[in-house]
Parts: structure tokens; sequence; C-alpha cells
């Protein structure tokens, strides 16, 4: 059988959104062939045998893609493993006699509901307010019309990469959300079939963004939290085009 | 028909989004719009702190060739506009720039500090109560917010020090500069003071100077890799350059043993001019 | 099967309303002969839609855009979260961009004979034909297909398939469809066209006169049990794999909403055809979660083998060339490693049940790419498989580059689902169900890149069109109120449901009786089946269920996220759901895809179907909790494909 670890967990607990919240220490013995979730589902069957409410902690995919895991661990979005959401961090990245302190993604555009549970919905309003190619279903002409060039489907494809797990907003010291916009912005941006848009797109996605969350101040702790590894150019594209569509947007709407 | 769910659970905004502006006003409404400015006025910022520290490396060549370059700065324009019109105009300028970076970063620290704001947390409190571990943020990025308002608290001291004159009273004349940089910088205090302004100066160009790049989004992949290298060239030269000063006052290099003009503010001036002239 | 101690409803044959004509206009005709409704009175017509992956978010946002008033309905905090989005590999479609001889109709022959004969030749058809539009429309959406020098689209061969007709997005092409289907649908919510309720899972289906009339669902934030009334209620609600507990599919991922609908009268298809993905991480311990898919790419470089040795314990490195079997190469001199799904799962079966398996718990066997790795070069397989290597390394441990892969089958898809005519309607009138729920399109075994291609083809083109037949001759009917009896009759029983799960008070976890649910099944309706096995599965199961009902322990409260009282429900379902298997498993007689019954196999050890007795689609027709299920058929026929062994020597 595989090795091991012993290991202290002091996990933020709070009832509800409203209520005050804070840290609840368990030991916790674990192998280390075990993924950091499966640690947290075997102490909430332990919690359950001994009649406490499991922590409520989300999950789904558990491969890295669907982005509804992700809580801070010891200080960093997603734990110490480079480019890994949560679920694929596994226990051997832990050493015996670690105290692991794990809390929520924090944000006042991320409301706390339960325990490590987190409501990002803000992020789905970015993508409402213009993260799509306006083209109904049954409209779109065939497929190889538009020539794309490689590099520029290639670089699209970095940015449309993000799972919008929201480590991002988590790990930045302003809580801005920033990397998340700019990727899904960026992305269309580089595709013949985003420019129609591209201007009102990326005016609408940072107004919104604006509203929710805090100011980019190019720390990059972002894209080190990101488990997709998303540029911070991405930023630095958003910015640019933001400006240029104030100009744009100006121009298309007939004044000068 | 009942509420969505997604109306109950909709998140309130940290702000709501007020009325427009008009063009190009309505750019500085938004955060990225903000920090263009203050990208364009750290441009400006930083330029005058490189050719204000270039500008005075005159002091080496002697108290002479420092009055020169004073009165240089005061004649720009030549003849065709009245005496320092255009030190004015730069004066004016820089002021300008400078309170639009503080307002821009003052109000968009405010709008941060609001999106950090969370249930369960008190107010102010740190964003994780379990600790942080920074990765990428930098000394330099994380004390932005501390080395900017140290940095003006030191403007304002290093004007009342050496453009107005408050504190060096009698000492202080107005027109020849190396006397009173080598007079208020013989004093260990101010040159202590001097030097930590100056360290966050350097720290806060550092960042800044490479932020500048993400801000107005110039971004090459090819060159992206010098961006660092050329902030901390900056802001390096900038350290050297202006820590020289109170350092070498300090241990005497900048001195007035050896000089040959009178120290005050008639024949003494006059003696520096006809030196400079004479050069 | 024994019979029931209440009268059963006669079985009966159903009509899956197959229009009459040449299947390749059969389409297209139809299109034409369909009712519509008149673009003024769209905004009239109310419908649900549950669930928001590649199905649901692709025919939620195609209905707003035509002007239905839709609601829209995920359990999860995002449409974005469905699990469509962990598919890896890529799409069908007929283009035949690379000019390799790719058709519609090939497509279609491959898809029907891929199923082992025992799909719907029209649906197929059907869905070949629409394949072509899913790229188009996708393209224009912006999802980032791989493309070559000259900016087309790329296409690679995929699962064995001889033409190359899969588009793909590196190894994350279920993602970017998926948000390509999620922009839609956002887009469409921004225009309030649809209304979108996050998490608010499905718990009943509301039928008014024998037809849907709308879903009871409860908010897992609140806990608030709502009823919500419509013409017509769409379920795109996903397969039932996470019945064997441990399977590639996500943790949320449930039988219920199908199985609810199924409980009021749908019925529910071919629930034996379930597929096992041969190239998944073994489990590592008892306590694993889930099995993580690696691509089936994997197997065009590594070879498969075992020590010859039962009870091996050396090291891969330690195992001398004389002594190791690459049993599919042995055994599948022409296809070798690449022989289709089932059959690379079942053989890794059966040299692991000999004790040959490898690893600490002996559960899995190698594929290696030290060959490749000599041949090519280290680079060239990192260019090709680098982040699945990363992955692999990241979840076990162990680097493949210097030691072999360890890989073991695990449930991944499931082929059957609930019952639905050509228009995928179920039985129940108003009650549709579109993508994996359905049991349509892939007969006994789907092929790879296929399941993306039928979630859209339903979502985007298919259901539009079909449900505006139904939906026209309603026109000036309201809505059944939310205060009508069968509304507050659905709201009350879910109540007593959850309030159940609360006081059981039982002493184990929902969890722990999921995951020896998930052994029975495994072990008797998985890789391999037999009458003995599936008898006893149906004699575990009840006395498991049994044991669940009275001892599981569901702590906390229903006023707010509870995890575990989510959890109850479903798994209550996935028991009823396992014994409908194990008894659909026992009464089709013959192997198919991935149904393989070890009584009848070819001399060679190859599925042996029945076709003279099974051609046929199995229906499940609900009874009542303690009557066994009715066996209804829909008799299928094959008038395009010759019906042939498949022969993979």
């Amino acid at each position: 059988m595989s090795d091991t670890i012993s290991v202290t967990v002091k996990v933020w607990r709070q009832n509800g959104p409203d209520s005050p919240g804070g840290f609840e220490t368990h030991p916790q013995q674990i192998s280390i062939d075990a993924s950091f979730l499966e640690m947290l589902d075997l102490l909430n069957e332990q919690l359950n045998d001994r009649g406490e409410e499991p922590i409520v902690f989300e999950s789904d995919c558990r491969e890295g893609i669907c982005g509804t895991c992700g809580v801070m661990i010891n200080g960093r979005a997603h734990g110490p493993q480079k480019a890994t959401a949560t679920c694929q961090l596994h226990m051997r990245e832990f050493a015996d006699g670690d105290e692991i302190v794990i809390e929520p993604f924090r944000a006042a555009g991320f409301p706390v509901i339960r325990d490590l549970a987190v409501d990002r919905s803000p992020l789905d309003h970015i993508i409402e307010s213009g993260g799509y190619i306006s083209v109904g279903s049954g409209a779109a002409p065939d497929a190889n019309l538009t020539p794309v060039p490689k590099d520029a489907a290639e670089q699209a494809f970095d940015a449309a990469a993000c799972i919008g797990c929201g480590a991002c907003v988590a790990a930045c010291p302003n809580s801005a959300a920033q990397l998340f916009t700019s990727a899904k912005v960026g992305h269309m941006a580089l595709l013949p079939q985003g420019q129609p848009e591209r201007w009102s797109r990326t005016e609408a996605m940072v107004d919104v963004m604006e509203t929710y969350f805090g100011s980019c101040t190019n720390h990059g702790e972002c894209h080190e939290a990101c488990p997709k590894e998303i540029s911070l150019d991405f930023i630095a594209y958003l910015n640019r085009d933001y400006v240029r569509a104030k100009v744009k947007n100006r121009a298309l709407s007939g004044q000068r | 028909m009942a509420q969505s769910t997604r109306e109950r659970y909709r998140v309130d905004p940290v702000r709501t989004r007020r009325r427009a502006w008009p063009f190009p006003l309505n750019i500085y409404q938004s955060a990225v719009g903000r920090k263009w400015v203050m990208a364009l006025t750290g441009i400006g910022l930083v330029g005058f702190a490189l050719i204000h520290m270039v500008g005075n490396l005159h002091v080496y060549e002697g108290p002479a060739r420092m009055y020169e370059y004073a009165e240089t700065l005061r004649t720009l324009g030549g003849g065709l506009v009245p005496k320092s019109f255009v030190l004015w105009l730069m004066r004016l300028g820089l002021t300008g720039m400078f309170a639009l970076h503080l307002h821009a970063a003052i109000t968009l620290k405010d709008m941060s500090r609001h999106s950090s704001d969370n249930a369960g947390l008190m107010s102010g409190a740190k964003k994780y109560a379990g600790g942080r571990d920074h990765i990428a943020a930098t000394y330099a990025s994380r004390t932005m917010r501390w080395t900017g308002p140290i940095i003006a608290l030191y403007l304002l001291f290093h004007l009342a020090d050496l453009t107005w004159g408050w504190w060096l009273g009698p000492d202080f004349i107005r027109g020849d500069p190396y006397h009173n940089v080598a007079t208020s910088l013989s004093s260990l205090p101010v040159a202590i003071l001097y030097v930590v302004a100056n360290a966050a100066l350097a720290l806060h160009i550092f960042h800044g100077a490479w932020s500048i790049f993400q801000s107005l989004g110039v971004n090459n992949p090819r060159y992206n890799h010098l961006r660092r290298g050329l902030a901390a060239g900056i802001a390096g030269l900038i350290l050297i350059g202006n820590l020289s000063f109170p350092i070498l006052t300090q241990t005497g290099l900048i001195s007035e043993d050896n000089r040959a003009c009178p120290i005050n503010d008639s024949d003494g001036l006059v003696c520096l001019a006809e030196e400079a002239e004479g050069h | 099967m024994e019979p029931g101690t209440t009268p059963q409803p006669n079985p009966t044959v159903l009509d899956s309303k197959v229009p009459d004509g040449p299947i390749a206009d059969l389409w297209e005709n139809h299109k034409f002969s369909m009712n519509l409704v008149n673009p003024s009175n769209k905004r009239k017509f109310e419908v649900i839609v549950v669930g928001t992956g590649l199905a649901g978010a692709s025919a939620a946002a195609t209905l707003g855009e035509l002007g239905y008033r839709v609601k829209a309905f995920t359990f999860h905090d995002s449409p974005r979260r469905a699990h469509s989005i962990a598919a890896q590999g890529g799409i069908n479609a007929a283009k035949n961009y690379p000019n390799d001889g790719d058709s519609v109709h090939r497509l279609f022959y491959d898809t029907v004979k891929g199923g082992d004969y025992r799909s719907r030749e029209a649906n197929v058809h059907r869905l070949a034909e629409v394949s072509v539009n899913i790229i188009d429309q996708a393209t224009a959406q912006g999802v980032p297909f791989a493309r070559d020098y000259g900016g087309l689209l790329d296409n690679r061969s995929f699962g064995g398939a001889q033409v190359s007709r899969t588009f793909y997005a590196r190894g994350q092409t279920g993602q970017q469809l998926l948000l390509g289907a999620y922009s839609a649908l956002m887009r469409q919510v921004a225009a309030g066209t649809v209304e979108l309720h996050n998490r608010s899972e499905l718990l009943d289906v509301v039928l008014k006169d024998g037809r849907a009339c709308g879903i009871v669902t409860r908010d897992l934030l609140s806990g608030e049990v709502t009823p919500h009334s419509a013409h017509a209620v769409v379920l795109a609600t996903g397969g039932y794999g996470n019945v064997y507990f441990l399977s590639t599919n996500a943790m949320m991922c449930n039988v219920t909403a199908a199985w609810r609908a199924h409980r009021r009268g749908a019925l529910f298809a071919n629930p034996c055809y379930t597929q096992i993905h041969p190239t998944c991480i073994p489990a590592s311990d008892d306590f694993q979660s889930k099995l993580t898919l690696m691509s089936e790419s994997l197997r065009n470089d590594g070879r498969i083998w075992v020590p010859s040795g039962a009870g091996d314990g050396r090291a891969a490195g330690d195992i001398p060339e004389g002594e190791r079997d690459y049993y599919l190469e042995r055994k599948y001199p022409a296809f070798g490693n690449l022989v289709p799904r089932d059959v690379a799962s079942r053989n890794a079966k059966t040299v692991v049940d000999a004790g040959h398996g490898v690893g600490p718990l002996n559960n899995g066997v190698f594929l290696d790419f030290a060959a490749a790795i000599e041949r090519d070069g280290h680079d060239a397989i990192a260019t090709r498989y680098g982040n699945l290597f990363d992955m692999y390394q990241r979840i076990t441990g162990e680097n493949p580059y210097t030691s072999p892969m360890r890989i073991y089958p695990a449930s991944h898809y499931t082929m059957g689902g609930l019952w639905v005519d050509y228009h995928l309607m179920t039985n129940v009138p108003g009650l549709y169900a579109v993508g994996e729920a359905n049991f349509s399109d892939h007969g006994a075994n789907r092929l790879g890149a296929s399941a993306l291609m039928q979630g859209l083809a339903d979502g985007y083109f298919v259901l539009p069109y079909t449900i505006g037949d139904d939906l026209a001759g309603l026109l000036g009917d309201s809505v059944v109120p939310t205060d009508d009896p069968v509304f507050t009759a659905a709201v009350a029983g879910v109540e007593d449901e959850t309030g159940r799960w609360l006081s059981t008070n039982g002493s184990r976890s929902v969890d722990h009786f999921h995951r020896e649910l998930g052994r029975i099944v495994w072990d008797n309706i998985g890789m391999a089946r037999t009458e003995s096995g599936l008898r006893k599965a149906l004699s575990d199961i009840p006395a498991l269920r049994d044991e669940f009902h009275r001892d599981v322990r569901v702590l906390g409260s229903a006023d707010t996220l509870n995890q575990s009282l989510e959890k109850a429900g479903r798994v209550a379902d996935f028991f009823d759901l396992a014994e409908l298997m194990a008894r659909d498993a026992l009464e089709r007689e013959e192997s198919c895809g991935g149904h393989f019954r070890e009584e009848h196999q070819t001399a060679e050890g190859e599925a042996q179907r029945d076709d003279d007795n099974f051609s046929h689609v199995a229906a499940w027709e609900w009874n009542g909790p303690d009557t066994p299920q009715t066996r209804h058929v829909e008799e299928l026929t094959f008038d395009n494909v010759a019906l042939s062994q498949r022969s993979y020597k």
C-alpha cells in the first residue's frame, strides 16, 4: 500500500452568507496517492460518522476542466502546485506533519454560500454582457469559408482554455477579474468571427466586470494561480482594446 | 411568474454605474481608463524623475555649472516668452499629472478595497484570515500604496526644503542650488530622509514602469521579456543618481570648501554667472 | 422475469413515428411536412429545458432564438460546468474536408455498425446529415478548432475510423463546444428569451391528463421546492454512468431527472447498454472518488501488455521482454492495440481477472511507450501526448516517459436512456429527451467523437424543428397553473422525500451506500455479464437498497446547501436503475456492443448477436415501486445497412 502522512487540516466553516465564520481544526491521516479533495471526502465521512455536518465544498468533474472546485490552500488559490486545479492536487505535494489551511475563494463578488462554497455568478454576468458571437443556430456559413491563421487560432485557444474557476479573482490582492474577462475578450478578438462585435463586446464586458470586481494593478498573482496558465498578455490586450473601443464605438455610432 | 433563482441569488454589485460623462471623459470613469491615466501620467512623472536626476548631476561640475543649469531652466523658450514661462508651464503640467495620478490611485484603491470586503470577515481586515502566500506579486507591487504616499510627502518636503527654502532660513539662497543642496544634505537626518524616500521612489518606479506596459496594452511577445529589465534599469538609474547626492554630501565630496564665489544672493550670484560665462 | 403481484399492462410494440420514404430524403421531407408555429405565436409557448450541457444549452439557446419563452434549469452554479466540458477527443462530422471518401452515408453506416446494429436507422441518418451544420455553427461561435497552416480546419482519424472526420480543439473539444453553446445560451439570457435557473435540481416531472405540464425543482441553496409549468418539458440531463460509483463521469452526474420522468410514465430504453472506456487510470485506494480518462489516442502509440506469469510482483522494467504478454497484439494481429473500446476493455478485464494485473492493487495493465519513444524520440512523443503524460504524472506521481502507464477500463458513457420517437419525444406527450439522456442514436455501443455530435445535433438542429410540430396543436392553450392539484401534490411529494432522508437517522453516509452499490453493479453488470451474476445483482441490490433506506445518515437541514441530502435522492434513484439494468441485461439473451453476455460469444470470444430474437429496443415501463417494470419493444429494421458480425482479427 501507499505511504501515509499525518496532516492538520485547518478549515474555514461558515453556516451561511451572513453567519460569522471561523477555522476548525482536524487531524487527518491520509495516503499520499489520495487527491486533495478525496482527503476532504474522507474527513467528511469521519465527520458524518461522528454526527457532525460535513464540510461543504464544491467539485464536479475532478479532472481540472469544469472549474467547479477551488479553495485557498495555505494562502494560494488551488494550492501549491502550478497549473493545477484543486481537484488535481494530490497529497504527495504535502509533507508529514504539515498544517493545511483551507479558506474559500474570497472577494466581495464571490459571497460565501457555506463553508468553502462561494457564489461566482458575477462571472456569468460578465459573459452575459457580451461574451458571445451573435450567430443564431443555422445562420452560420460553411466552416471553411473564413480561414483563420493557425497562430491566431492557437492563441485564441490559449485564452479560450479558461475554466471560469475564479482563482484569478481569489488570488488577486485587489479581487480584480481582469484575467477572466480578458481571456474571453481576447479569445474572440483574435478570431475573424469575433470582429463585428469586438468593440461593443469589450466595452460592455469591462463595464460589467467593474461593477463587481476590483481594479487590476498588474501584480500577476492571477496568472500564477490560473490552472490553465492564461497569460497576462491578454490583460494588456484588454486594456488596449477597451480604450480603443471607447473611440471606435463612438465612430461606429456616427459621432466623430 | 416566480422570480428566478438567478435573480434571488444575484450577487449585489459592489458599485453602481454612474451616468456616462461625455467622451473622452467617460474613459476616466472606468477603472481600465483610470489605469491608462495612471500609466500616462506615470510616464510623465518617471520622465521628470529621470531628467531631474540627470540635470542634478551638474552638481558634480561645481556651483557655477549648477547655477547655469538652473538659469537655463528659467530661460527655456529663449526670448520668445517671458522668463520662467516655460518652467512654470512644466511645473503646472507636472502638478496636474501628479494630481491625476494621485486621484486615480486613491479611487482605484478604494474600489479594490470594496471588492475585497467579504462576508465572514470584518470589513477592512485582510482578504484571507489564514494568510496569503504571494507568488508573483513583488514587494514593490504590494507596497505601491505605501511608497506612493511616502513619495508625495517627500515631494512636499523636498519642495519646501530646496525650492521654497522654508527651514534653511537665511542659509537658503534663491538662485544658488549648489549651496542649498550642500547645506541641506550636510545634515545627517535630512540625508537619511532623502535616502529612504528615494528608495521608496525606486520601488514605486520599479513596479510602475513595468505596469505602464500592461495598463496601456503595449505588448509584444517578442519583447515582453525586456519589460522587467527596462523597469529595473530605469528605477536603478534614478536610485543610484539620486542617492549619490545625500551620500556624497555626507562623505564630503559635495562641499563648498573650495568654492571661489562668495555665498550670498547678490554678488555671489553675479560671480557664479561670470564663472559660468568664462567656462 | 418474475411476474409481479399486481396485473401488468400488456407489452406493446412501440411506434417510433419514423416517416416513410427513402432514408436519404426522410428528414428533409419531414421538415416540410411538420406543423409550424407562426413567429408571433412562438412567444405564447413556454418550454422548460432541464440541463445545460451540450444538448440542453444548445436547445435552450436555439428555442430562445426562435422566440419561445424558455426556462433553463441547471443544478450547477453555472451552465458552463456541465460534464460535456470534460470530453477530450473530438466531434465527428461528414464534412469530407480531407477528401478521403467520407460522406453522410458513410458516417451513418459507421455509426449503425459501430452501434452493433441496435440503433434506429432513421435517427442515425439524420444525425449524420446535420453533423456538418454543427461544425459550421460552432466555428461561427468562435470555437477554436485545430487548423492547418492554410488556416482551414484540421481533421484526424479517431477511434479506429477509416476516414479522418474528427474535428478537435486540442484535447479539450468538449470544453470548447460547451463554451460555445454556453455563450449562445447566455446571449439569450441577456436578450430575455431564456430565464436561467441555476442551482435548481429537478425532483419531479408533472403530468396532467397524461401530458407533461411542468416540473418541480429544489433550490439547492435555500431548499425551497418550486413548481414550474410549461407547454413542453425537455430533459437534457445526461447519462447514468455514475451508477458504478467509480466512473469517468463528474461527481454530480446522476439519473434523477430521467428516472423521475420514468416513474411518471416515460419508458426507459436499453439500460444495460453502458460503455466502458479502456484507457482510464486505475484506482489507487479504496476511497478513490472517481476515475480519470486518458484519451483513447494513446493507443495509437502505446503497447498494451501484462506479465505472462500471474501474480508477478516485479516492476515493469524488471520484466524481460520474453515474459511480457502483448495480449491485444497476440489475439488481434490486424487491429492490435487499436481494437474497439469494448473489445479492449473486455480483454483487460480477462487478464486482470486471471491474476496478471499490475500496480499496487493489481488492478491495471501496462500501456507502454518505450518502443514509440525509441522509434520516434522523446520529443515527438512529448509533442503528441505531453499534456496527457503530465496529467498522468500529476495523478499517479509516476513518470510515463520512463515507466509504462497503468490503465484500466472504467464506466464512461451510457447508450441507454429515455425512449424517444423520431421527434425526440418520449412516450409521454410534451416530454422530450435529448443528448445522452435519451437512448436513440448509438445503439449498443457509441463510436468515439460521436457523443458531442449527438448532443449538439439534438439541441441545435433536431429538437427546435420537431417541438414546433407538437406545440402547434396547443395554440391558445395556457399552461397548467402551478396551483393546480397536480403541482401541489408533486411539491408535497418532494418535500416529503427530503424530510424522510433527514429523519432516517441511520449510521452510514450516502457515499458509503453508493460505493457499495457501485461494487455490485461493476462486478455483475460491468464489462462481462453472466446469468448467475445478474441474478446475484438482482438479489443483492434490493437488499442493499432496503439497508440504505433504513440506515442512511443525512445530517443538517433541508433549508440550506446540504450536499448529503442532494446525494441521497440521487443514490436512491441509482438503486432502482441498477435493478432495471440487471433485468434488462438478463432479458437480453445475446451479446451486442457494450452488453457482453459470456453465454453468448463466438468461438473466438467475440460478441454474438441474436438478430432473430433481439433486433429490437427494450423499453421499460414503470409500474410502481414494488412491481417489476414491463418490457416493451420497438422492432429495429435495417433496410440500408447489411447486418454483419464485427471482426477485428
